[in-house]
This record gives C-alpha cells, sequence and structure tokens, in this order.
C-alpha cells in the first residue's frame, strides 16, 4: 500500500523516515521524495500488514497521511488508447490489455509525469 | 471491381481486415485469397498535424468581408473570398493556448456543441460591415469541408532522446539517457503500405474520413514514396464525421493537433495485391532517430519493425527502452471494422481512381537566402585557456587582465577539461579551503560547436542558465568563446540597422 506523506515545516529537517522504520521494523520503500527548505511530499510503499502501524507512527511524528488507494483517475470517454503514458511511467502504472490501455492504480506514486505527456488530457491526479 | 461493387449492393461481398490478411493468404495462398476475399480494410488513428477545415459561413446582413476570424479565440484564415476560413488543427487559441486549438475546435463542431466565431472585415461598397460576432454549431454552417494536406504517413521515424534532458515534442515525451521510444502508425493495418506500388490508391479513391466517407485528392505534402514516406491529401465532409475517430490533442510544449481516424478499403483485385494486403507488422521497418540533436538531419539510433515497437521493448546499447506509441491501435482496429461494416452493409462502394498517385515526390530542405548566424560568425576566437596546474592567484589576474570572466581550462595536449569562472575563484576565496584550479572547476562543460546555428547555442545558454559556451573543434580543442554578451551586442546592433 503506498502513503502520501504530507512533511509540515518545522519537522521537515528530522529524520522521521528512518525513526519509523527503527520503532515499527517495517520495510519502507520511498518512491518518491519532495523536500524543500519549509516542507516536504514522500510517497512510500508499505507491506500492507504494517500498513496501519506505519501510518500511526507517522502521524506520531506530526505527519498527515495519505493512503494512496486510487491516487489517479482515467477518463474512458477521452482515453484514445494510444499508450502515450505507458513508456514514461516510471512505476509500470498503465500496460495494454489486447490494445486497450489499462491503469493499475496501486502503482501510482502521483509523480503527474503522465497527466502532460497524455494527449487526449485524459488523466487525473487525486489530490488529497 | 464492377463486381465487387456488385456483391457490395448485394450484400454478399466478403470483407476481412488487413490485420487478418496474412493468415488467410498464409492458408489458402494467393490465388485463394483472391477467390475468397473482395476488399481488405485498413485503419490508421494517429496525431496527424497537417488537417484543417474549410468553413463557409454565410453572408450576414449587412455583408461582411471576413479578413481575420477566430473561432472560440482560435484565430482561422480569413483571406479566401468574403465568409470562407481555412481553420488549421495546430492553431494554438489566443486564451487558452496549447490546451486548445484548432483541432479542438473542430472536435467541438463534430460533438454538436457551440462555437463563437468573431471576425473583422475589411469595409467596401459592397462588403459594408467591419465586425461580426455570432454563435453557431455545425449545422449552421454551409459547408465544413475537412482537407488536409498530409495524412496517412507511410511510416514514420519513431523518436528518442540522447540528452540529459526531458523534451517534449510532437512525438511526445522523450525522457533522457534514452528512456523510452515513442512511435506512430497503426504497422500493417496503416493503408500505404498494404498498397504501396499505387495499384489502386490513387486520386479520387473513396475512403473513410473520421467516420464519415471522404476522398483521396492526391499526394499529400512531403509525399515521398521513392524513401518509403508516402503520404494522402484527403477531403471528407465534417457534418458526416464522429468524435469517435476525431480529436482534439495537445502534446505538452508543442502545441494542439488532431487525431485523424483515416481507412482506404483495398479490393483484392489480382494475386499481387492479394500478396500486399498479408504484409505483416515485421516486414514494415522504420528507424528510431534521435531527438536530442536539434537539427533536420537527425541521426539515427537504430532500425527497428513495427513488431519490435508493439512489442513494448526495444534494445538501444543492449539496454531494454520502454516504447509507447502516440497513434492508438485500438481505434485503428476500429476505423478498419467500422469501413468493414459499412462495406457489409451495402453503404460504401468502392470507386476507381482517377488517376494513380505519383510514384515519385519531393521533400526537400527549405533553401535559405537570408543571413543565417553559426556559432562560429559570432564567437570571440581570442580566447585565454589555462592549464589546470596554475594556481588560484594566477587564475584570477588572467580573468582581470581578460576579457572574459570565463577561464576554460585545458590539458597538456589542449583538449578542453574544464570551465573555472570568476564566482569560481571568489567562491574559493571566500571559503578558503582550495586553492587549485582542478579543485574548483567546473568538469562537465557545455558546450557549442563554430558550425552550430545560433539559435541553438542561445537556448543551450538558456536552458542551462549559464552565461557563456566554450567552442571546441572536432577535437575538442577550445577555439571560441561565446558569451550571452555576444548574443546581447547582435541584438542591439539588428534593432538598430531597421
Amino acid at each position: 500500500m503506498k502513503l502520501m506523506l504530507h512533511v509540515a515545516p518545522g519537522i521537515v529537517r528530522k529524520p522521521i523516515v528512518s525513526s519509523v522504520i527503527l520503532e515499527t521494523k517495517a520495510l519502507i520503500n520511498i518512491e518518491r521524495a519532495k523536500v524543500d527548505a519549509v516542507s516536504g511530499e514522500i510517497v512510500v510503499d508499505v507491506d500492507l500488514d504494517k500498513c496501519v502501524e506505519v501510518k500511526r507512527a507517522f502521524e506520531e511524528r506530526g505527519v498527515r497521511v495519505v493512503l494512496l488507494e486510487n491516487p489517479i483517475i482515467k477518463d474512458d470517454d477521452e482515453c484514445v488508447h494510444c499508450g502515450a503514458c505507458i513508456s514514461i511511467c516510471p512505476t509500470g502504472t498503465f500496460r495494454f490489455e489486447g490494445s486497450e490501455v489499462v491503469a493499475d492504480a496501486g502503482r501510482c506514486v502521483q509523480c503527474a509525469s503522465c497527466i502532460t505527456a497524455c494527449p487526449q488530457r485524459a488523466l487525473r491526479l487525486v489530490l488529497k | 471491381m464492377s463486381e465487387i461493387n456488385e456483391r457490395i449492393r448485394d450484400g454478399s461481398v466478403r470483407v476481412v481486415t488487413a490485420e487478418e490478411m496474412p493468415e488467410l493468404v498464409d492458408e489458402l495462398g494467393t490465388q485463394g485469397a483472391v477467390r475468397e476475399v473482395d476488399v481488405v480494410t485498413t485503419g490508421t488513428f494517429g496525431a496527424m498535424c497537417s488537417s484543417g477545415l474549410f468553413l463557409n459561413t454565410g453572408h450576414s446582413d449587412p455583408p461582411i468581408k471576413i479578413s481575420k476570424a477566430w473561432l472560440n479565440n482560435v484565430e482561422a484564415y480569413g483571406g479566401v473570398a468574403a465568409v470562407d476560413l481555412f481553420l488549421g488543427a495546430t492553431q494554438p487559441s489566443e486564451d487558452r493556448g496549447d490546451e486548445y486549438g484548432g483541432a479542438h475546435v473542430m472536435e467541438d463542431l463534430v460533438s454538436g456543441r457551440d462555437v463563437e466565431l468573431r471576425a473583422q472585415g475589411v469595409v467596401t461598397d459592397c462588403y459594408p460591415r467591419s465586425e461580426l460576432e455570432t454563435t453557431l454549431r455545425l449545422d449552421d454552417f454551409n459547408q465544413a469541408i475537412m482537407v488536409n494536406p498530409r495524412n496517412a504517413y507511410q511510416r514514420y521515424a519513431a523518436a528518442a532522446n540522447s540528452t540529459e534532458r526531458t523534451l517534449h515534442t510532437y512525438m511526445g515525451t522523450l525522457l533522457p539517457r534514452y528512456g523510452n521510444v515513442s512511435y506512430s502508425g497503426a504497422g500493417a493495418l496503416s493503408p500505404i503500405p498494404n498498397d504501396p506500388d499505387f495499384e489502386y490508391i490513387g486520386v479520387g479513391t473513396r475512403i473513410f474520413l473520421c467516420g464519415g466517407q471522404g476522398q483521396i485528392i492526391g499526394p499529400g505534402t512531403q509525399h515521398l514514396p521513392q524513401n518509403g514516406f508516402a503520404t494522402l491529401m484527403v477531403k471528407g465532409d465534417l457534418k458526416e464525421m464522429s468524435s469517435e475517430f476525431l480529436r482534439g490533442a495537445t502534446f505538452q510544449d508543442y502545441g494542439p493537433s488532431l487525431y485523424v481516424g483515416l481507412g482506404v478499403p483495398i479490393p483484392v483485385l489480382n494475386e499481387r495485391i492479394a500478396e500486399k494486403t498479408a504484409v505483416r507488422d515485421r516486414e514494415i521497418v522504420t528507424e528510431i532517430v534521435d531527438y536530442g540533436v536539434p537539427r533536420r538531419a537527425r541521426p539515427t539510433v537504430r532500425r527497428v519493425n513495427y513488431e519490435e515497437l508493439y512489442s513494448g521493448v526495444v534494445d538501444i546499447d543492449g539496454a531494454e527502452v520502454k516504447t509507447s506509441a502516440l497513434s492508438s491501435r485500438h481505434v485503428a482496429r476500429k476505423v478498419a471494422s467500422a469501413l468493414g461494416d459499412s462495406i457489409r452493409r451495402g453503404e460504401f462502394l468502392l470507386s476507381e481512381a482517377v488517376e494513380p498517385l505519383s510514384g515519385v515526390g519531393r521533400n526537400n530542405p527549405v533553401r535559405q537566402t537570408k543571413e543565417f548566424l553559426l556559432v562560429g560568425d559570432v564567437m570571440s576566437s581570442e580566447v585565454v585557456t589555462v592549464r589546470e596546474e596554475i594556481n588560484i592567484k594566477e587564475a584570477a589576474r588572467m580573468i582581470v587582465g581578460g576579457t572574459f570572466d570565463h577561464l576554460p581550462v585545458v590539458s597538456a595536449d589542449e583538449k578542453l577539461i574544464g570551465m573555472v569562472t570568476a564566482w569560481d575563484i571568489s567562491k574559493a576565496v571566500a571559503s578558503d579551503k582550495t586553492s587549485h584550479i582542478s579543485e574548483m572547476m567546473t568538469r562537465k562543460v557545455f558546450i557549442a560547436s563554430p558550425d552550430e546555428p545560433l539559435e541553438l547555442a542561445a537556448r543551450k545558454l538558456h536552458h542551462h542558465k549559464i552565461s557563456a559556451l566554450p567552442v571546441v573543434d572536432k577535437d575538442h580543442r577550445v577555439i571560441g568563446m561565446l558569451t550571452s554578451d555576444h548574443l546581447s551586442r547582435l541584438y542591439g546592433r539588428r534593432r538598430r540597422s531597421k
């Protein structure tokens, strides 16, 4: 399961991810991180059985955690199944099933590469 | 051919798609295929920038001779008679930029939506009106005729990117260091590869165009069949079309384009045609070219066939690179099957060409007669280089005594190995840490070559937010320096001379 971590000002300089790993002993994979001087946005992937524990551990440290259950929406009226989204996605969210493009939204880390790559503007991030 | 049309009328016609044909020919042989199949349908659905629409608005009261016109703020060419307009698919809108353009106006019209027309006129005795604003739908136009100067490329080069930076092109997003390959075309389902010698395809051939019936009106612009790059010029009535097969699109940081669904039915008149329509994806070969080189002649990375492109992965220099298309195989199949259905229903008759398409075409570069500056024309050739052994004080003295804020650092055999700027020196002095050039110089230096167009070098300065480029020869020896000062001086001089 992927979690979106919104790291607020004041705690962004602290080793939050490391301390959560030490506490929960969960294998946490950082899929995407955008951290600047004042805040950060980190997407991590965690095993389903550790998910609740890890979420609580982050929240105890002041991080706002959002489960990325359905991070991206494909408008099937707009999609023409060209596949432009397939090769530019770093996590392999899109693939052909026959000649149609299908999305495995669970893989999406909301990097937004596909949003501008889609000529039909058929993709939208669900921002929380 | 008249026999085939007879069978279309009486409903006994036998139609297959170009994807089904190879197996049929394998099974029955070409002779058997001629006996068993009347028509092979082809189809393609992809971005075809060279597309447009002639519109006749009808005359207003008092009448206007339109000189400039906008549809939903997308400019249409108004220099054709009084109320004929030509709307180009790639024209961006004035208010929404690339996100909405001529192609989107066409999709809105086909979808039955309102379009705002704004026009300016040239006042004459016969056309006294100077301005017109009105809301129109497709039905309101007298004629809405799609005329596409270049559609249905026989094949198209696939695109990759060798540079360090993501490129946004009309071939889509190209990731750095050959991160992906983007391609276009419907492979063996494409119209022209099924009749590459134009045995049937010609001027006047009736085709499927965006859901309606249209015609091939000639070879397309840049038609180059002798190199395997034939194109078609086509025409059709927008009022018959459907948004299933006509879509406005936007290529990021490039602009709008139109997705056109186009299919040509090919009658299996003889064994030669049967053999040609049995073409497979792996027999259609194209090149992967490097869009990282911003010149007309882009280098070829490798040759590739459509079966490899469709597989989703190709090999470039030993690495597996993901491929994806801009054209839609899914909708191309729908085009071929919709065309087949209308033939079976007796609604689509085949037409004899008035004349075949030319087997030879032309696609030459433009003759450039006006001043076209190269880096070598503008750069300073008196450039002082230093060796990495010198100390910081010597370097500082050279910058103060010289004309540039930049010192190219060269090896013993005069080859460029780095660059030191006045800023690097200041930083080193301020931190009091380094005293040798080799420790403070930038080793990854962006360079220019003397035969590079100045405009491209200027883009390089802009993109990398730098102010100077050392100019090197093919042996990587520094022969000059191009700075942003050169460019601003040049611009100032041009402005004065106007």
